[in-house]
């Protein structure tokens, strides 16, 4: 299977010698066979997704099967229609935005779009947005607090595009202003981190008034390539980086910058999108349904109030420096 | 992503692109003349011959800007809890320890009360020797508690960044400080007080990404570098050399990025002309 990750080979074949067992006649025999590897396969299951490193989880957030905003957003909602463009300079192919239904109630859906085949990768960039792709997504974001409808995010990106037009055209203006206008959008915003949560170019469409990530996702300041390269002047070391960084799911549950994590079929989103798609519906259900009744007010001021006590830091009893 | 092209490996120290050569003498790094000590210092450390302004501490920015003792530094207890236990060659509170003898300064900013021109402002100024000027959660709480300071005095607030961007050894809470000051300005906004961004050589990554980008007025000093990528991250990835002047204060201002470019000599005054327009303050100082 040309798509498998390291650790996920011994798993492949095992699955491997399943099917081929299954596919023989029945027999008694047979039987007892298929039920021993199938127990030997789940306990072999168990042991590696109990115990993946920060960089396994970093390969299973960008797992090219991973399903991405578009998928989830078909199976997902029912009646979605893109909305395109920026009313400023162009349309940006890395992000995607529209109308949808969530279960009978209207949403704004804004989420990264990655692309599956060389060409449509190219023509997303790879989800990495330009500023047009941010001033997009705040446009329909503020079309969401206009009609009273929540927004809902996804969101999977290496970071923000680092380019000559991207900088030509703002894109620090651009992600900036989506974090200062979301702190003061007064309707409900949920967040979720689906697959890489890259940086900046991650949180202007992140300042949720809950923040959800999917089991196996990431989510960093910077890239462990990046952080790699810096500190070892050697982007190789990108798996120690990861560690470092403390960048899982579980990692952020303890630093306080999410709310939930929105478990993943065993293997992982990539190996079963519906399953993958069922949970996130679940979590999106219940934090939907929260937010529902409060007035735009608490929603504006319970957003502030989380972001404004992230951080970690003491307070000593006199100064420790100063001019 | 890549905010943190700029090793913080001690050579942060060298913020200055000007060598202070021992003695009367100093030779600028931009335009390589050999220039009188005392006046350059005079200048506000100004080179006269190309005008070049050098990068300086967040001590001698305030000495600039403030009225003379004005000034009231504000929130100068907070300290890294190190949340990751980060270690690289060094350990963080190391790198931290040693930033804070070099500099004096407390953390990557300093925030206070002043006066400009006679005006009151909450004034917030990096300092771009302390780990590259980049924010953490101390900078970001400090940042917050001051826009927070300015909405309880109802007075404007100017902050002059130099920074690499958000701190790589506090991880994804400094990332989150973007978000934090970004809604800390959200509120100052809604409250119709005034917010003046000055930049300065260099600001990028993260503090660009945020607060620094949010002025109701935006204006750099002359040949800052400017930008969100790193000029290296960018080079790498469209593989092709980048336009002269790419990323500097005037290539900003061609493409609409700022309101104005201000000569360092100038500054002091630019701002209190901009403070007393929002103050509805007579035009000549008192």
């Amino acid at each position: 299977m040309p798509d498998a990750l390291d650790f996920e080979q011994p798993l492949l074949e095992l699955e491997t010698r399943l099917a081929t067992l299954q596919a023989q006649e029945d027999s008694p025999r047979l039987r007892e066979e298929i039920t021993k590897l199938e127990e030997r396969l789940e306990r072999q299951r168990q042991k590696t997704y109990a115990s993946l490193t920060p960089w396994q989880r970093t390969q299973l957030a960008r797992h090219p099967k991973r399903p991405h905003a578009r998928d989830y957003i078909r199976v997902l909602f029912d009646d979605f229609i893109e909305l395109h463009g920026d009313r400023l300079y162009g349309d940006d192919a890395a992000i995607v935005s529209g109308l949808a239904r969530f279960e009978g109630q209207g949403v704004v859906v804004i989420g990264h779009q990655k692309g599956r085949d060389t060409r449509e990768k190219i023509a997303r960039n790879f989800g990495m947005p330009h500023p047009e792709g941010y001033r997009k997504a705040l446009r329909l974001m503020q079309l969401a607090e206009k009609f009273g409808k929540p927004v809902l995010t996804f969101i999977d990106t290496p970071g923000a595009y680092p380019g000559l037009g991207a900088e030509e055209r703002g894109q620090a203006e651009a992600i900036a202003r989506n974090l200062r206008e979301m702190a003061g959008l007064r309707t409900p915003i949920v967040a979720v981190v689906t697959g890489e949560g890259g940086s900046g170019g991650a949180l202007a469409i992140g300042m949720g008034n809950r923040v959800l990530m999917l089991e196996y996702a990431i989510y960093s300041v910077i890239s462990p390539e990046g952080c790699a390269a810096i500190l070892w002047g050697d982007a190789a070391r990108a798996p120690d980086a990861a560690e470092s960084m403390k960048i899982t799911a579980p990692d952020l549950v303890r630093l306080g910058v999410i709310d939930a994590i929105v478990p993943e079929p065993v293997g992982g989103a990539h190996r079963d999108w519906d399953g993958a798609a069922a949970h996130l519906r679940a979590a999106l259900r219940s934090h939907l349904g929260d937010l529902a009744s409060k007035s735009g007010d608490a929603l504006v001021a319970e957003r502030y109030e989380k972001f404004r006590r992230m951080g970690a830091f003491e307070e000593a009893s006199r100064p420790r420096a100063g001019l | 992503m890549a905010w943190f092209k700029r090793k913080t490996d001690g050579s942060e120290g060298k913020a200055s692109r000007v060598h202070i050569a021992e003695g009367l003498w100093i030779k600028c790094d931009s335009c390589k003349e050999i220039i009188y000590r005392a006046e350059v210092e005079r200048a506000g450390r100004v080179c006269p011959k190309c005008n070049y302004p050098f990068r300086i501490s967040a001590r001698e920015r305030i000495t600039l800007l403030a009225d003379p003792g004005s000034y009231e530094e504000r929130d100068t207890t907070l300290e890294t809890t190190d949340p990751l236990a980060f270690k690289d060659t060094k350990k963080y509170r190391d790198r931290v320890r040693a930033a804070m003898q070099k500099t004096r300064a407390d953390e990557a900013v300093v925030c206070g009360l002043a006066r400009i021109g006679g005006l009151p402002a909450v004034l917030c100024v990096f300092e771009f020797g302390f780990l590259g000027g980049s924010m953490g959660s101390v900078v970001g709480e400090k940042l917050t508690r001051a826009i927070e300071l300015a909405i309880d005095k109802h007075v404007p607030v100017v902050i002059v960044s130099a920074s690499g961007g958000a701190r790589m050894q506090e991880g994804i809470l400094s990332l989150m400080q973007m978000a934090k000051t970004s809604a800390a300005l959200q509120r100052l906004g809604e409250r119709r007080l005034p917010y003046v961004s000055v930049l300065t050589d260099p600001t990028t990554g993260g503090v660009t990404a945020s607060f620094a980008m949010l002025g109701d007025v935006i204006m750099a000093e002359p040949r800052a570098l400017i930008g969100f990528a790193g000029p290296r991250v960018i080079a790498e990835t469209i593989r092709q050399p980048l336009p002269e002047g790419f990323q500097r204060s005037e290539f900003l201002l061609e493409h609409g990025q700022l309101d104005l470019i201000v000569d360092r000599r100038d500054l002091k005054e630019t701002l209190r002309r901009i403070l007393a327009f929002f103050a509805d303050q007579p035009s000549q100082p008192g």
